[in-house]
C-alpha cells in the first residue's frame, strides 16, 4: 500500500494502482481519452498529463504511470494546465468541431472536456485534416473526421471481443480507424465501440439523428435478449423507447451489452400488437376487448388449461398465468417451449453456480453443447478472460469460433462417459474446474452426465462451485423457480389435450400439436404465436411493464417501466386478472403491488434482488452417461431469436447481411 | 592532436579491402574471440564501463550501465535478447551503413561478446529497410560466421550458444526508437510502448532486452582486446573514445571519418572535409548530431569540441554525430521545413501531441518560408514547438520541436525580414 501526495494530501493508494487511480482515489479528477478501465492502457492520447516528483521534469502520463511509494502528484500547477490545454488544442485542431449536426452532442467527451480543459479559441489557421467515411456494417456509423486516435475501439475488438476486426490504418496525420478493406465488423458485440468512443467518429447507425440525449428519459431496465439479464438503460422519449444503453453491473454484463439486445429496440415499435384480434372463419379479425374476453368465457375450458411461458416474460406475468390456471384448476405449466424435459427437480442443478464473474477464475471449463457467442455473449468475454489467465477450455459439440484457444473433444455427448486423457489431465489438476451445459447438451442428456462428471472431478469444493447450465431465455430460471417445468416437458401439455392453452409471449411453440386447443395468445408482437392463435390479447412488452427477471445464474434483478404500451394493448397481469372475471373465477390480486407480494410469499427468493440460494447440487445418478450426437446448436441465427428482434429492421437487415452475405448498396451522401 | 592510424577501431571503413571473414580476420576480427569471453560476462562489462563508452545512436546513455541492467539469471526461464539497431534513418547519419557494408564481422563479433556479457540468447539486428545492398552482406557475413562455427552453438568454441538474426525493416523512421524496434520485429506495427516496463524487464517477447546501436556494438571487442584505458585516454572526460563523424553538406570532401571524441569542430572540417565550402566566412549554421538536434550558427560551432556535452552547451546536442554543415547559400528556413515535413511524414500517429503538432509546425514552417505569415506566428509556432517537446510517448516529438526551435532562437531576423518583404510585396 504506497503513500503517495495528491496535490497535497497523502493518501495511501492499494498497491499496483496507477497514478490516475491514485488521483481519482484523492477525488480529482483527471481528464482521458484513451484510457478506460477495462482496455489495456495505451496512454496515447496524453490529456490525463501530471506533475509527478520525483520523476524527469516533464508532465507525466497518469493511466500508464503506477503509483510507488512517496510520490508527490499534482493535478493542478501551472505545468499541468499548460500541458492539457496543449493536447486539448492539439486534438481539436483537426476536428471538425460539427457539434450541432454531430450525434454525439452532449454525451461527447471531447466537448465535456474542451470546456472544462481547453483554452476556449484556437490558434489553428491551416487547412483541417478530413477522412472519408468507412463502412462498418448496418450498425456504426462512421464520420472518421471525428476521430480522435485514442484506439478505444481498436483495444476493444482485439481484447474484449477477440477479434481483430477494427485496426489502425497509415502513420501520423493519415493515420486512420478502420475495419479490414472496410468489411463490416460482425462481432457480436461490435457495437460497444459506439459506447467506447469518446467523439462522434463511431456513432450508431440506426439511431443516427433520432434524438439527443437530453431529451431522453432514462428508465433502468433488464435484457431479455438472452438469460445473461444484461442491465440495461432505456431511452425514451414520449411513447417511444429511442435507445439500448448497457448500465455498469460488474457481475453481470460489466459494462457490454450484445448488438442483439442492443438494437432490438427498434422491434419495439413494429409489428406490435396493439389491439385484441379474434379468429372467425379462419381468419383473424380486429375486436374490442370486450368481445374477446367474451370469447375466452366463451371457451368455457374448466380444469383444461395448459400455459405455456415465452422466453421474454417475467415472473409477474408467469405468476399471475399460474394462478388463473391454478383457480381454474389446472397446474400444466411449461416454459421450455422446444420441448426439452431435462429433470428441474432440483434448480441448482440446473443453474449456473459458478457466477458469470466467478467463471473468470476456472481455470479448466468443459462445455457441453454450447455455441456460446451465439447463446450468451457476454459470457464469452468471461470465458475469454479465463483462458487470458491460463484457463483451459474443452468443447463437446460441432465446431465454433470461440476466439480463444479451445479444444473441441467430439460431437458425441458420449463423450463424456470416455473422456481424452488431455481433459482428465486438466481437470485432475485444476483448482477451480468448470462444466458449463448448454441447450444442446441439454436435449441429449448432458445434465445428467455433466452431474456424474461434477462429481468425478469434485467440481464443488470449498468456496467453489463448478457445475454450470447456461440457459437462452430470460425467463427460464424464473419460471422454474415458479414451477413452469412438467416432467415430460412440452410433451405432457400435447399429452393433456387441454380445452385452452394460454400462450404468454409462447412464439417459439408448434402450436399444430395443439390442433385440438383453442389458443389463447398473450403477446405483443405479431409472431409465429399469433398466427396459430385463436385469440389474440395484446400485452406489454419487457420495455412497458415492471417486471422481476431472474438470470442464469439465478439473479433476481428488477426491471422498470419505461413507456407505455402501444394502443389498447395491456399490461400482461392486467390481462390476466380481467381473464380471471371472464372465466369467473378469482387470483386472489387486484393490483400490481398484491400480485408481487403474492409472488414473493410463494417465492420469497425473488423478493430479494441478488443471487437466490437453490441449495446443494444432487449428487448424480449412478452411472449416468448420455449418448447422442449433437448435431448443431439451437440457434441459428443469432440476430432473430425472438420476436422483439424478428420485428426489428435493423436486425434483419444484420441476419441479411452479417450472417446471410447479402449485399446492400449504400446511398450516395 | 589527431587520431593516429594504428588507433583507428573501423580500419576498413571505406572498404579499401574486402569485408568477408577472410579480411576481417587478417585486420584482427575474430581473433581469439573465445578468450575474451573466457574473461567473465561481469568482466567485460566491467570493462565497458571502464572504458567510458556512451550509446552510439544519439541518447548518449552509457553502454556499460545499459548492460548492467540485464538480469544476471533468469528467475522464471525467459531467455534475454540484445536487438541492434540498425534502422539507421536520421537525415545525415550513415555511419552504420559504412560499417555494415564494408565491416561487417566487427558487428557480429560485437554482437557476440556483448551479447554474451548480458546473458542473452540471441541478437536481432534489425537493418533498415532500405539498405539493399548492406542487407545482402550482413546476411553474408552472418552466414560465414555460422559456417565458421564463430556463432551458433557453442560460439567460437565457448561453450556458449548464440544466434544472430537479421531483420530488414520496411523503412520507417519511427523503428529506430527502440520500442518501435522491438514491436516491429513482433511483426506488429512500429508505434512505441509506453516505459515503464523498459525493455530491459520486458522487451522483445516479452523478455528482457537491451537495444544498441551499430557502433556501440562494433566497438566493444576491440575496446575488450585493447583496454579501456586505451579507449579512454580519446576525448574529454564523460566523452570518451573515438567515433564515427560524417559530415556531409557544404563542405569540400564530404566523407565518414573515424576521429577522436570532442574534436574541435574546426579541426573536423579542415583536415578531414578539406574546409567549408567557399571558406569559414561563408558557413551560415551547422546541425551537428543528425536532423533532430537544434542548429547551431556558424560564429557558436567553430571551436565547440564534438562531443555530447560540448555540443551541449552550445544548445544543440552530438545526436549520431551526422554533421551537416550549410553555407550561406543555403535557405535555412526552407531546410528546416523540409525536417518538419519529415518529421511530420515519419511521426507514427499514436500519439496526439506529435501526431497533431508535427502537420501543424510543417504548415506553418511552409509559410514562414515565403513569408505568408504574421509576425507574432513565430511565437505561436515557438509555443507549439514547447506544446509538443516532452508531452509524447517517444523522442520523436522532441526530436520533431528542436530543429525549430533552434532556427527560431538563431535565425529569428531572418524569418521576420521574409514576413516584412512578403507584406512589402503584396503592398506594391
Amino acid at each position: 500500500m504506497p503513500k503517495v501526495k495528491v496535490d497535497g494530501v497523502e493518501l495511501e493508494v492499494p498497491a499496483g494502482a496507477t497514478v490516475l487511480q491514485a488521483c481519482e482515489l484523492a477525488g480529482k479528477e483527471i481528464p482521458r481519452f484513451c484510457y478506460h478501465e477495462r482496455l489495456s492502457i495505451a496512454g496515447n492520447c496524453r490529456m490525463c498529463l501530471v506533475e509527478v516528483k520525483p520523476g524527469p521534469p516533464k508532465p507525466q502520463a497518469s493511466c500508464a504511470l503506477p503509483a510507488t511509494e512517496g510520490q508527490e502528484i499534482r493535478t493542478d500547477s501551472e505545468m499541468v494546465k499548460k500541458a492539457r490545454e496543449g493536447v486539448m488544442e492539439f486534438l481539436l485542431i483537426n476536428h471538425p468541431l460539427d457539434c450541432p449536426i454531430c450525434d454525439q452532442g452532449g454525451e461527447c467527451d471531447l466537448q465535456d472536456q474542451s470546456v472544462a480543459y481547453g483554452r476556449g479559441a484556437s490558434r489553428y489557421d491551416e487547412s483541417k485534416r478530413a477522412v472519408t467515411e468507412k463502412y462498418m456494417g448496418p450498425l456504426i456509423k462512421t464520420t472518421m473526421t471525428r476521430c480522435i486516435h485514442c484506439t478505444r475501439c481498436v483495444r476493444f475488438s482485439e481484447e474484449v471481443a477477440g477479434v481483430d476486426e477494427i485496426g489502425a490504418f497509415y502513420r501520423g496525420e493519415t493515420m486512420q480507424i478502420s475495419t479490414y478493406l472496410e468489411k463490416a465488423a460482425a462481432h457480436e458485440l461490435s457495437a460497444n465501440v459506439i459506447d467506447l468512443c469518446p467523439v462522434g467518429a463511431l456513432t450508431s447507425r440506426p439511431y443516427a439523428f433520432e434524438a439527443r440525449p437530453w431529451e431522453l428519459k432514462k428508465t433502468l431496465s433488464i435484457d431479455v435478449s438472452d438469460a445473461i439479464g444484461s442491465n440495461i438503460r432505456l431511452d425514451s422519449r414520449g411513447r417511444e423507447v429511442m435507445r439500448i444503453l448497457p448500465r455498469v453491473n460488474d457481475d453481470v454484463n460489466e459494462e457490454w451489452l450484445s448488438d442483439r439486445a442492443r438494437y432490438m429496440v427498434d422491434g419495439l415499435t413494429r409489428r406490435r400488437l396493439d389491439k385484441p384480434w379474434l379468429r372467425r372463419d379462419g381468419k383473424l379479425v380486429a375486436a374490442t376487448w370486450a368481445e374477446a374476453f367474451d370469447a375466452v368465457a366463451k371457451i368455457n375450458p374448466g380444469s383444461s388449461v395448459a400455459v405455456i411461458a415465452g422466453d421474454l416474460v417475467d415472473c409477474e406475468t408467469m405468476f399471475a398465468a399460474k394462478k388463473l390456471a391454478g383457480a381454474l384448476g389446472s397446474t400444466l405449466l411449461e416454459g421450455r417451449q422446444t420441448g426439452l424435459a431435462y429433470d428441474t427437480s432440483n434448480i441448482a442443478a440446473v443453474n449456473f453456480n459458478s457466477t458469470l464473474a466467478g467463471i473468470e477464475d476456472a481455470d479448466a471449463v468443459l462445455i457441453v453443447g454450447s455455441m456460446i457467442r451465439d447463446e450468451a455473449p457476454l459470457l464469452n468475454t468471461r470465458l475469454r478472460k479465463a483462458v487470458k489467465k491460463g484457463g483451459r477450455v474443452f468443447i463437446v459439440g460441432p465446431q465454433w469460433d470461440p476466439t480463444y484457444p479451445a479444444t473441441f473433444i467430439g460431437d458425441d455427448v458420449g463423450v463424456l462417459g470416455n473422456l481424452p486423457e488431455a481433459v482428465i489431465e486438466a481437470f485432475g489438476n485444476a483448482e477451480r474446474p468448470a462444466i458449463i451445459v448448454g441447450g444442446a447438451g441439454l436435449a441429449k442428456g448432458g445434465l445428467e452426465a455433466g452431474l456424474a462428471f461434477a462429481e468425478q472431478f469434485n467440481l464443488v469444493r470449498e468456496g467453489w462451485n463448478g457445475f454450470n447450465v447456461i440457459h437462452m431465455a430470460a425467463s427460464r430460471m424464473g419460471g422454474l423457480m415458479l414451477g413452469y417445468a412438467q416432467p415430460g416437458g412440452l410433451a405432457d401439455l400435447v399429452a393433456a389435450k387441454p380445452k385452452m392453452v394460454i400462450s404468454l409471449g409462447a412464439d417459439e411453440v408448434d402450436f399444430t400439436k395443439f390442433a385440438g386447443s383453442m389458443i389463447v395468445h398473450i403477446g405483443h408482437h405479431g409472431d409465429k404465436a399469433a398466427h396459430a392463435a385463436d385469440v389474440i390479447l395484446p400485452a406489454a412488452a419487457f420495455s412497458e411493464k415492471d417486471g422481476t427477471y431472474v438470470n442464469t445464474e439465478g439473479r433476481v434483478q428488477y426491471a422498470e417501466k419505461a413507456v407505455f404500451a402501444p394502443g389498447d394493448a395491456r399490461e400482461d397481469w392486467t390481462i390476466l386478472r380481467a381473464m380471471a372475471d371472464a372465466l369467473g373465477v378469482s387470483v386472489g390480486f387486484d393490483s400490481f403491488e398484491q400480485l408481487r407480494a403474492a409472488m414473493v410469499a410463494e417465492v420469497p427468493a425473488l423478493g430479494v434482488e441478488g443471487l437466490a440460494d437453490y441449495g446443494a447440487l444432487p449428487s448424480a445418478l449412478l452411472g449416468a452417461t448420455a449418448e447422442g450426437v449433437i448435431a448443431g446448436y439451437p440457434i441459428k441465427d443469432r440476430y432473430l431469436t425472438n420476436a422483439i428482434a424478428r420485428s426489428s429492421p435493423t436486425l434483419q437487415r444484420c441476419s441479411a447481411e452479417l450472417l446471410h452475405g447479402e449485399s446492400f448498396a449504400e446511398a450516395a451522401e | 592532436m589527431s587520431l593516429q592510424d594504428k588507433d583507428r577501431i573501423f580500419t576498413n571503413v571505406y572498404g579499401f579491402q574486402p569485408w568477408n571473414l577472410k579480411a576481417a580476420q587478417a585486420r584482427g576480427d575474430w581473433d581469439n574471440t573465445k578468450a575474451l569471453m573466457e574473461r567473465g560476462q561481469d568482466a567485460i562489462i566491467e570493462e565497458i564501463k571502464a572504458s567510458g563508452l556512451r550509446g552510439r545512436g544519439g541518447a548518449g546513455f552509457p553502454t556499460g550501465m545499459k548492460w548492467s541492467f540485464m538480469p544476471k539469471e533468469s528467475k522464471d526461464g525467459r531467455p534475454s535478447f540484445l536487438v541492434i539497431n540498425a534502422d539507421e534513418s536520421e537525415p545525415g547519419s550513415c555511419k552504420d551503413r559504412e560499417i555494415i557494408r564494408h565491416d561487417p564481422h566487427k558487428l557480429i563479433e560485437g554482437a557476440l561478446v556483448a551479447g554474451y556479457a548480458m546473458r542473452a540468447r540471441a541478437a536481432y539486428i534489425y537493418i533498415r529497410g532500405e539498405y539493399i545492398r548492406e542487407a545482402e552482406t550482413l546476411f553474408a557475413a552472418v552466414q560465414e560466421a555460422y559456417d565458421a562455427g564463430l556463432i551458433g552453438k557453442n560460439a567460437c568454441g565457448s561453450g556458449y550458444d548464440f544466434d544472430v538474426f537479421v531483420h530488414r525493416g520496411a523503412g520507417a523512421y519511427i523503428c529506430g526508437e527502440e520500442t518501435a524496434m522491438i514491436e516491429s520485429l513482433e511483426g506488429k506495427k512500429g508505434q512505441p510502448r509506453l516505459k515503464p516496463p523498459f525493455p530491459a524487464g520486458a522487451g522483445l517477447y516479452g523478455c528482457p532486452t537491451t537495444v544498441n546501436n551499430v557502433e556501440s556494438i562494433a566497438v566493444a571487442p576491440t575496446i575488450l582486446r585493447r583496454g579501456a584505458s586505451w579507449f579512454s585516454s580519446f576525448g574529454r572526460d564523460n566523452n570518451k573514445g573515438t567515433k564515427l563523424f560524417q559530415i556531409s553538406g557544404h563542405v569540400n570532401r564530404p566523407c565518414v571519418v573515424e576521429e577522436e571524441m570532442s574534436i574541435p569542430f574546426s579541426e573536423l572540417i579542415e583536415k578531414h572535409c578539406g574546409g567549408i565550402r567557399g571558406g569559414r566566412d561563408n558557413l551560415l549554421a551547422v546541425i551537428p548530431g543528425g536532423s533532430s538536434v537544434p542548429l547551431v550558427p556558424a560564429a557558436e560551432i567553430w571551436d565547440a569540441p564534438m562531443d555530447f556535452d560540448g555540443l551541449k552547451a552550445v544548445g544543440s546536442g552530438l545526436g549520431t554525430a551526422a554533421v551537416i554543415v550549410m553555407d550561406k547559400s543555403t535557405d535555412i528556413v526552407r531546410a528546416i521545413a523540409r525536417l518538419s515535413y519529415f518529421y511530420k511524414h515519419e511521426s507514427c500517429g499514436q500519439c496526439t501531441p506529435c501526431r497533431e503538432g508535427t502537420g501543424w509546425m510543417w504548415r506553418v514552417m511552409e509559410r514562414l518560408r515565403t513569408g505568408d505569415a504574421d509576425v507574432g506566428e513565430i511565437d505561436m509556432l515557438f509555443n507549439v514547438t514547447k506544446q509538443v517537446e516532452g508531452h509524447t510517448i517517444c523522442a520523436l516529438g522532441d526530436a520533431a520541436a528542436w530543429p525549430i526551435q533552434g532556427l527560431i532562437k538563431h535565425f529569428r531576423p531572418e524569418i521576420e525580414r521574409r514576413i516584412a518583404e512578403n507584406v512589402r510585396e503584396a503592398a506594391e
